[in-house]
C-alpha cells in the first residue's frame, strides 16, 4: 500500500535541531493525528514534509511511495501528490481565489486537468459544502480573510486539488465551534481509500469530528507514544505531563 | 502550466539578439549631428509652412543653451553628434520576415501577438490586412469628424487647428528633450474628437501601420474637444528594436470641458534605449486625464505624465508600472497640477526591480491658492525581486491652499519565502510563483489596460520571471 514513511527524521533549522529522529508512516487510506505540546515541533515537521526552503533535514528521509522527498521542491513534492493546510497562510495581492486554484490544478495535475466547465462546478460544489459565499472566489488571496475565512479557504484548495496525502497544520486553530465543524466536514467529505490525511492538532476537540485511525504524539521532536482514538481522550484527560511521565517511568 | 522548452532570456541584450539588419538604402538621410542646415533640411524635405520652419529653428537654439538634466537618471551616455535626426520614413528599408531571426519570431509567439503586428514591428513594413482594417475603421471615425493622423499629415491636412494647439501645453523651451523634439519632430498620432463624440474603440497606434509611428521624435497632439471621450494606446509589450539610442518624444494632450481622455502606453525598447518623453495634458472643467503608462524596456527611461488641473472639478489619474531588470534605470513618475477648486488627483504607481536593476518614482505635487475643496492622492509600491536592486521614492510637493484633502503613501517590499513557500506548495514552480506574485502586484494598474494588452503584460512577466530563476 502507498505510505508516507518517514524515519529517524533529524530537522533543523539554522543551526538548531528541532526534530530528533523522528519515525512516523501515515498508509494512504487512512487518517493520523499528531498531538503534541507547543513547541515541540508540529509544525516544523509539516513544513518539513512539503520542503520548506528555511528548514535542513540533516538526517534520516521522508519517502512517499517509496521514492525520497528529501532533495525534491515543494511544487515536485505537491506534483506527487502531497498537500499541506497551513497553518498561517501567506496573503497574495492582487490574485484571485479562481484563478489560483485553477493555476494550481493545471500545476498539480497536469495533463490530466479536466475543463474549465468542471473546474467551475467542482469549485461551487465544494464551496457549498463548506460554506463559503460565492463572492469569496473573486477576493484576492487570502488578503484580509479572517482566522475561519483562511482555514475554510485552505481545505476549499484541498478538496479543488484532491492530493494523494494531505497534511493539516493546527486546522483547528482560532475556529469557533460552528466553523470547526464546517471544516471537518470538508475534510470527512474528503476521506477515503485514495487519501491519507496527518492531522496535526495541539487540542484533542478536532478528533471529536474527525475521529483518526491513530494518534501520535510527539514530544520534543520524537514521536513518544502512539494509540488509537482513545489515546486523543486520554490525553485530554491526563495532558501532556501524564505522557512524560509514562513515559518516563517506561 | 506548461514552461515552453526554450526559454528567452528577455534581458539578454537586445542589440545582440533582435539587431537584424539589412543594407541601408535610403534616399534622403541626413548625416549625424545636429546643425541648422539639417533642422531647415528637415523642413523642407517635408515640405512644411515658414511658421513650422521658424518654430523648428527657434527650439533648436534652446536646445543649444538648456542644459542637459542632472537631477536624475545618468544621462551621460546620450551622444547628440552621433544620432541621425532624419530618416524619410517613405524610405525606410523594407525587411524581409524571412530574414527575421527564429528568436524574436518565438518572443512574437510566446506574447500571442497577430500575424500583421509581428511583421511590423519586425520591421518588415505595412501588410496588406492591417491597411483594411485601418481604412475600415477610419471611414467609422471620418463620419464622426475624427481625425486621426500621423502629425505629419495632419499639419498639412489640418492647418488650422494643428496650429492653434501645437506647442500650447509643452513649450519648446520647457526642457532640453523637448526643445530637442521641437527641433527635428518627425511622425506621431494626431487626433481631434469633436463635441460630444464618444469613440468606443480605443484608437491605436498600431493602425496607423504605414505610418511612422514610431519613432526617435514622435509628436503627439490630442484634443478632446468639449463632453467627447477618447481612448489613445501606443506601444506594445514586444521588444522594439531601435538602433538609434535616443527616443525624445513629446506629447500634447489638450481635454476640454466635460470631456474624458485616456492615453495608455506600453513601453519595451531594446535596452540600448534612452527614452527621454515629455509628457502632459491640460484638464478644463469637469475633464478627466487618465495616464496609464507601462515601461519596461529601454536602458533609462525619464517619463513624468503631467496634468495641469486647470478647470473646476477636473481631475487626473495617472497610473504607473516600472520594472528594471540588470542595466536599466526606469525612472517613473507624474507631476500634477492642481490650478482650479475642487479637483482630483489620483496616482498610483508600481515598480519591480531585478537583477540589478534600478527603479525611481519621482512625482511633483503643486497645489495653488485658487485650489480650495481639492484632493490629492499618491500611493508608491516598490517591489524588490532580489538583493541587488534597488528603489527610490522622490515626492515633491508644493501646497499652497489649507481647505484640501493630502494623502501619501509609500511602501517597499520584498517577495517572501513563506508567500513563495505557499504557492510552490500547490505545485507552481519558482518562477512561476514569483511572476504570480508579480502579477497580483501590479494588478491595479494592468486591469486598466484593454483586454489584449494586459494578457500580454502578464505573459512578458512571465518570460522576464522565467529568465530570473535556473
Amino acid at each position: 500500500m502507498d505510505s508516507l514513511d518517514i524515519t529517524a527524521l533529524h530537522v533543523s533549522v539554522k543551526d538548531k535541531e528541532i526534530l530528533h529522529g523522528l519515525t512516523l508512516s501515515v498508509p494512504r487510506g487512512e487518517v493520523h493525528a499528531l498531538m503534541g505540546p507547543n513547541g515541540s515541533g508540529k509544525s516544523t515537521l509539516a513544513n518539513a514534509l512539503m520542503g520548506h526552503p528555511g528548514l535542513t533535514v540533516t538526517q534520516g528521509d521522508i519517502r512517499w511511495k517509496g521514492e525520497s522527498l528529501v532533495e525534491l521542491s515543494p511544487d515536485e513534492r505537491a506534483k506527487r501528490g502531497l498537500f499541506l493546510s497551513f497553518q498561517y497562510p501567506a496573503e497574495i495581492y492582487g490574485v484571485s481565489v479562481t484563478n489560483f486554484l485553477r493555476m494550481a490544478q493545471a500545476a498539480r495535475l497536469g495533463n490530466d486537468t479536466g475543463s474549465l466547465t468542471d473546474f467551475h462546478k467542482d469549485l461551487k460544489e465544494q464551496m457549498k459544502l463548506l460554506e463559503i459565499d460565492p463572492s469569496f472566489s473573486k477576493r484576492y488571496l487570502n488578503e484580509g480573510f479572517s482566522g475561519g475565512e483562511k482555514k475554510r479557504h485552505e481545505i476549499l484548495q484541498m478538496g479543488v486539488l484532491k492530493p494523494e496525502m494531505a497534511i493539516l497544520d493546527e486546522t483547528d486553530s482560532g475556529l469557533d465551534i460552528d466553523a470547526l465543524k464546517i471544516v471537518a466536514r470538508g475534510v470527512n467529505k474528503l476521506r477515503g481509500p485514495e487519501r491519507g490525511m496527518l492531522l496535526i492538532t495541539h487540542y484533542q476537540r478536532l478528533l471529536n469530528y474527525i475521529v483518526p485511525d491513530r494518534v501520535h504524539v510527539l514530544m520534543n521532536g520524537q514521536i513518544v507514544m502512539s494509540g488509537d482514538k482513545d489515546l486523543a481522550l486520554e490525553l485530554e484527560k491526563n495532558g501532556y505531563d501524564w505522557v512524560k511521565e509514562t513515559t518516563a517511568s517506561g | 502550466m506548461k514552461k515552453p522548452n526554450n526559454t528567452i532570456d528577455i534581458d539578454t541584450d537586445n542589440y545582440e539578439r533582435y539587431g537584424f539588419h539589412t543594407p541601408e538604402k535610403y534616399l534622403v538621410k541626413l548625416p549625424k549631428g545636429l546643425s541648422q542646415q539639417v533642422v531647415a533640411e528637415i523642413s523642407e524635405q517635408k515640405q512644411e509652412p515658414d511658421w513650422m520652419r521658424k518654430f523648428r529653428l527657434n527650439a533648436l537654439k534652446l536646445f543649444a543653451r538648456m542644459p542637459m538634466p542632472t537631477w536624475g537618471a545618468d544621462l551621460s551616455g546620450v551622444k547628440f553628434d552621433d544620432i541621425h535626426y532624419y530618416v524619410r520614413p517613405t524610405d525606410r528599408p523594407k525587411q524581409n520576415w524571412d530574414d527575421v531571426p527564429e528568436e524574436i519570431k518565438d518572443t512574437f509567439d510566446k506574447l500571442g501577438i497577430p500575424e500583421a503586428e509581428k511583421k511590423f514591428l519586425a520591421g518588415v513594413g505595412a501588410q496588406y490586412e492591417s491597411e483594411v482594417v485601418y481604412h475600415s475603421l477610419q471611414k467609422q471615425w471620418e463620419e464622426l469628424g475624427v481625425i486621426f493622423l500621423d502629425t505629419d499629415s495632419a499639419l498639412r491636412e489640418h492647418p488650422d487647428i494643428f496650429k492653434k494647439y501645437f506647442a500650447t501645453v509643452v513649450p519648446p523651451g520647457d526642457n532640453k528633450l523637448s526643445a530637442l523634439n521641437s527641433a527635428v519632430w518627425s511622425g506621431g498620432s494626431f487626433i481631434y474628437i469633436p463635441p460630444g463624440v464618444h469613440v468606443t474603440i480605443p484608437l491605436q497606434a498600431y493602425f496607423r501601420i504605414n505610418a511612422q509611428n514610431i519613432g526617435q521624435f514622435e509628436r503627439t497632439l490630442i484634443i478632446a474637444d468639449e463632453g467627447s471621450n477618447v481612448q489613445y494606446v501606443e506601444g506594445c509589450t514586444a521588444p522594439v528594436y531601435s538602433s538609434d539610442s535616443l527616443h525624445a518624444a513629446v506629447v500634447e494632450i489638450i481635454v476640454l470641458k466635460g470631456a474624458r481622455m485616456r492615453y495608455t502606453t506600453i513601453q519595451n525598447w531594446s535596452r540600448n534605449v534612452y527614452n527621454l518623453v515629455t509628457k502632459r495634458a491640460f484638464a478644463e472643467e469637469d475633464a478627466l486625464v487618465e495616464w496609464v503608462d507601462c515601461n519596461l524596456g529601454s536602458k533609462i527611461t525619464m517619463k513624468y505624465p503631467s496634468v495641469f488641473l486647470k478647470g473646476k472639478g477636473a481631475r487626473a489619474d495617472i497610473l504607473s508600472v516600472a520594472y528594471a531588470g540588470e542595466g536599466q534605470h526606469i525612472e517613473a513618475g507624474s507631476k500634477v497640477f492642481h490650478m482650479a477648486p475642487k479637483t482630483t488627483s489620483v496616482v498610483v504607481s508600481k515598480s519591480i526591480s531585478r537583477a540589478g536593476g534600478r527603479t525611481s518614482y519621482r512625482g511633483l505635487l503643486r497645489v495653488s491658492p485658487k485650489a480650495a475643496g481639492s484632493k490629492a492622492n499618491v500611493r508608491c509600491d516598490a517591489l524588490l525581486l532580489d538583493e541587488n536592486s534597488q528603489t527610490d521614492t522622490y515626492p515633491y510637493m508644493d501646497v499652497r491652499e489649507d481647505d484640501i484633502s493630502l494623502g501619501h503613501e509609500a511602501t517597499v517590499s520584498k517577495i517572501g519565502d513563506e508567500q513563495l513557500f505557499y504557492l510552490m506548495s500547490r505545485g507552481l514552480s519558482e518562477s512561476e510563483a514569483t511572476a504570480l506574485i508579480v502579477r497580483g502586484f501590479i494588478e491595479p494598474v494592468v486591469k486598466e489596460l484593454p483586454m489584449e494588452y494586459a494578457i500580454e503584460m502578464n505573459r512578458l512577466i512571465e518570460l522576464q520571471m522565467e529568465g530570473s530563476v535556473g
